[in-house]
C-alpha cells in the first residue's frame, strides 16, 4: 500500500533498464519500497539493474516483456500483478530511434512508433485494469516534452510522445474516482545514455531529478509533472509560436 | 443493503483508495455482508475518525456499520448499557446524560462508534484513572470470518485480540459497556500554564492523581527556554452543588452547538508556521496562568473540534498526518529529544497534547503504555516530513515506545513488531480465525498486520 505520502511499497518498472526508472526505483527504495519487479527483454544489462538494486535491500525479480510484443503483454503482466498488490506502475520503456535514418528507411520509424506509443498503449490498458481491481495505485508514464510540440528534429519519436501522452491524459480521465491515479511526467532533455553524443538542450536535466520530481508528484498526486518544473511555461510559449516561426528557431 | 463503490479516506484524507461501501441495516445483513466479501476481503467502518488506513479496503469491501445502531438495555441502576456496535458515543451521552450516567472514556471527538473505540481501544483524558475503553467493555458479540457471532466475554484471548484489533478479526456487533455516574452535565476544570516542557512533566506527575481528566496543549512551534511551553487543562464532573442555583434546575441538560461546517475547498498552506505560530501565541497567552473552579461543557472540555463540522478540511487537499507515540516512564530524556526535534523543525502543529498514561489494558495491540504520549497534527504536504517522521520512528522504538495504529498512515513496517511484542500472537491468532483473511483493510495491507 502507499502511504501518505504517496510513496508505495511495490514498484513495476515496465522497461527495466531506463535510467530514468531505476533512479526512480533507487530513490522509492532508500523510502519504503520493498518489493521491485523489472520487466523488460531478458538480458544482462536487466539482470545487473535487479542486482544493484537487490543491494540496496529491495526483493528484486525481473520478468520478460517485450514492448513490441503486445499479445504477450496480458499474461507477462498478468504474473506479476498475480503474486501480489503492486502500488506503482512505472511505464519507462521508450527508444528515440535514428531520426535522419528512420525518415529513409521508414521501418525503423514504425518501430520508434510501436514501441512508444503502440506498446506503451498495451501495456497500460493491462496493466490498468489490473490497478483498478485492486482499488488502488498509480501509473507513471513517462511522456516527454517532445511531445508537445513536434520538432523538425526530431519529429518521429515526438510524435510518439504525443500520441502516448494524449492516450496517458486519456486514461487517467478514464480511471479517475477509481482510485487509480494516472501521472504524467514530461521530461526535458535528460542526460542519459539515450541521449549520448546528442547536443544539449536548454533546462537538461538528470535521471535523479526525473525521480525527484516523481515523487514528489507522487505526494501532490498530481497529474501533470514537468521536470524542471519551468519548462511548463517555456513549452507553453513555444506551443503558441506560429508555425513559420516555430520551424526557423534553432531547437 | 446499499452497496457503492467509492474512493474511501480516513480522517486524514491521505491515500484514498477505492471500495464497495456497504451499509448492513440488520445482523443477518451483515452476515451476509461478510460471507460476500469476495477475494479482496472485508473491513468494518464507523465514522470514519480513525486519520489513516485502518477502515479503508482497496478494491474489497469496507462494511459502515452505522445504520445498526440502537440501544438494546440500560441498567440505570447498575450504569451499564448494552447498545449496537454502530452507535456513536455523541448519541449515548444524549441518551444517558438525562439518567445520570456517562460514557466511561471519550477521546477528542464524540462521533466515533462504539466499534470503533473498541477496535481501536481508545483512551481519553481519564486513561491515568480508568484506562482505555476496552476496560469498561463487559462483552462483546462478534461476527468472524465464518459468519457466525460469538460472544466474547472479557478475559478470553478473543477478547484481548480484539480491543485494538483495528477490526481485523472481525465485525463487532453489539457490546456491553459499564458507565460512569454523574451528578450534573458539566465540568469542574482548572487551567493553569506550563513555561517548558520540563515545567509541564513535573506539574502532570505531580499532580495528576487529583484530577479525574488531564491533558496539556502544548505550543510545539515556541523554541529555546519556551519548548515544550503548555497549557493544562485538568477537571472531574461538577457535582451538583458546585452548580449555580440557576443550573441546578436541569442539572443534566446535554447540549451540543456546532457551527458551519468548514468548506469544502480551503487552499494549501492555509496552516502555515506564521499562522500556526501566530494561534499558537494566542491560545498561550490567553490562557489563565492559574485558574481553578470554572464551569465547562462537556462539549467546550472534551471535544471543542466537534464544534466545527468537517474541521479536516481545513489542511487542504493533501491532507494531514497524526502522530502519536508513547514512550514509559523513564524515558523522559527521548520525550525532551523528539519534542526539541519537532520545534526545531517548526512543524506548523496547533494540536498538539500531551497526556501521561496510567496502566495499559490486555488487548494485545492496545496502545497504551504507563508512560508520556504526545499527539500532533501536521499538514502533509509539508516538504520532507516523512523522512523527519521516521527519524521520530527510531527514537520512539530505541525507547521501547509504539505509535498508535488508529492515527498512523506511514509507520515503516519493519518497526511494527519492536513496538507491538503482541504482535505475532495476533497473526496467529488471526491465521487461526479468518485463515483466508476476510478481514483485510489497507492498515493490514501496509503493515502486514
Amino acid at each position: 500500500m502507499k502511504d501518505a505520502f504517496g510513496l508505495p511499497q511495490s514498484l513495476l518498472v515496465l522497461g527495466g533498464t531506463s535510467e530514468i526508472a531505476l533512479a526512480t526505483a533507487r530513490r522509492l527504495i532508500a523510502r519504503r519500497t520493498r518489493t521491485v519487479w523489472l520487466a523488460g527483454r531478458p538480458s544482462p544489462a536487466l539482470d545487473a539493474a535487479a542486482g544493484e538494486l537487490r543491494g540496496l535491500g529491495a526483493e528484486v525479480r525481473t520478468v520478460a516483456f517485450d514492448a513490441l510484443d503486445p499479445d504477450s503483454h496480458e499474461a507477462a503482466l498478468g504474473k506479476v500483478f498475480a503474486e501480489g498488490d503492486i502500488d506503482l506502475v512505472l511505464l519507462a520503456f521508450g527508444i528515440l530511434g535514428d531520426q535522419a535514418h528512420d525518415e529513409r528507411e521508414p521501418a525503423g520509424a514504425v518501430r520508434v512508433a510501436q514501441t512508444n506509443y503502440t506498446g506503451a498503449v498495451s501495456a497500460g490498458l493491462v496493466s490498468a485494469r489490473a490497478l483498478q481491481a485492486q482499488g488502488h495505485g498509480s501509473l507513471v508514464v513517462l511522456s516527454s516534452v517532445a511531445g508537445e510540440r513536434a520538432r523538425r528534429a526530431n519529429f518521429i519519436y515526438g510524435s510518439s510522445k504525443a500520441g502516448l501522452d494524449a492516450f496517458a491524459q486519456g486514461l487517467g480521465d478514464a480511471l479517475h474516482g477509481t482510485g487509480v491515479h494516472v501521472m504524467v511526467v514530461r521530461p526535458g532533455f535528460v542526460r542519459s545514455r539515450m541521449t549520448a553524443g546528442l547536443d544539449e538542450a536548454p533546462l537538461a536535466t538528470t535521471p535523479e531529478a526525473v525521480a525527484a520530481a516523481v515523487e514528489l508528484g507522487l505526494r501532490r498526486r498530481s497529474e501533470t509533472v514537468w521536470v524542471p518544473g519551468a519548462l511548463r511555461v517555456v513549452m507553453s510559449a513555444l506551443r503558441h509560436l506560429p508555425r513559420g516561426v516555430f520551424r526557423r528557431l534553432p531547437v | 443493503m446499499s452497496a457503492d463503490t467509492v474512493p474511501v479516506t480516513g480522517w486524514g484524507r491521505t491515500a484514498p483508495t477505492t471500495a464497495r461501501l456497504v451499509r448492513p441495516r440488520s445482523y443477518a445483513e451483515a452476515v451476509a455482508a461478510v460471507r460476500d466479501c469476495g477475494a479482496r476481503g472485508g473491513i468494518p467502518r464507523g465514522l470514519g475518525r480513525a486519520y489513516g488506513d485502518a477502515a479503508q479496503n482497496a478494491g474489497g469491501s469496507v462494511l459502515d456499520m452505522t445504520a445498526l445502531d440502537r440501544v438494546h438495555a440500560i441498567d440505570v441502576e447498575g450504569g451499564t448499557v448494552l447498545c449496537d456496535a454502530g452507535i456513536s458515543l455523541h448519541t449515548l451521552m444524549r441518551l444517558l446524560l438525562p439518567l445520570g450516567w456517562f460514557v466511561p472514556v471519550t477521546p477528542g471527538t464524540r462521533y466515533v462508534t462504539v466499534g470503533g473505540a473498541i477496535g481501536a481501544d481508545i483512551h481519553g483524558k481519564n486513561h491515568h484513572v480508568s484506562g482505555s475503553f476496552s476496560r469498561h467493555v463487559v462483552s462483546l458479540e462478534l461476527l468472524t470470518a465464518d459468519g457466525e457471532v460469538r460472544v466474547v466475554p472479557r478475559g478470553t484471548e478473543l477478547f484481548d485480540a480484539t480491543t485494538g484489533g483495528m477490526g481485523l478479526t472481525g465485525v463487532i456487533l453489539t457490546a456491553t459497556v459499564r458507565l460512569q455516574p454523574v451528578e450534573t452535565s458539566l465540568m469542574l476544570v482548572d487551567t493553569e500554564r506550563a513555561g517548558d516542557l520540563d515545567d509541564l512533566m513535573a506539574r502532570l506527575a505531580a499532580t495528576d492523581h487529583r484530577y479525574r481528566y488531564s491533558v496539556a496543549w502544548i505550543d510545539l512551534l515556541a523554541r529555546g527556554a519556551a519548548t515544550g511551553r503548555a497549557v493544562l487543562t485538568r477537571g472531574d464532573h461538577a457535582p451538583l452543588d458546585a452548580l449555580p442555583r440557576r443550573a441546578r434546575r436541569d442539572p443534566l441538560a446535554f447540549r451540543a452547538s456546532r457551527l458551519p461546517a468548514a468548506p469544502s475547498y480551503v487552499p494549501e498552506g492555509l496552516l502555515s508556521r506564521t499562522t500556526v505560530g501566530l494561534f499558537n501565541e494566542l491560545w498561550y497567552r490567553k490562557a489563565p496562568r492559574a485558574r481553578a473552579g470554572r464551569l465547562q461543557s462537556i462539549p467546550a472540555f472534551f471535544h471543542p473540534l466537534d464544534g466545527v463540522p468537517h474541521w479536516n478540511r481545513i489542511y487542504g487537499r493533501s491532507g494531514f498526518v497524526q502522530y502519536q507515540f508513547v514512550v514509559g516512564h523513564g524515558q523522559e530524556d527521548a520525550l525532551r529529544r523528539i519534542v526539541r526535534r519537532i520545534a526545531e523543525r517548526r512543524c506548523p502543529s496547533f494540536l498538539a497534547v500531551l497526556k501521561r498514561f496510567g496502566e495499559a489494558d490486555p488487548g494485545w495491540l492496545s496502545f497504551p503504555v504507563p508512560g508520556w504520549t504526545l499527539a500532533l497534527d501536521i499538514p502533509a504536504g509539508l516538504p520532507g516530513l516523512g523522512p523527519f517522521l521516521d527519524g521520530l520512528d527510531e527514537e520512539v522504538a530505541a525507547a521501547g515506545g509504539r505509535v498508535y495504529l488508529a492515527k498512523d498512515s506511514r509507520l515503516r513496517p519493519e518497526l511494527l513488531a519492536a513496538m507491538y511484542p503482541r504482535l505475532d500472537d495476533f497473526r496467529a491468532l488471526r491465521a487461526e480465525l479468518d485463515p483466508r483473511g476476510v478481514f483485510t483493510s489497507d492498515l493490514s495491507r501496509r503493515l502486514e498486520l
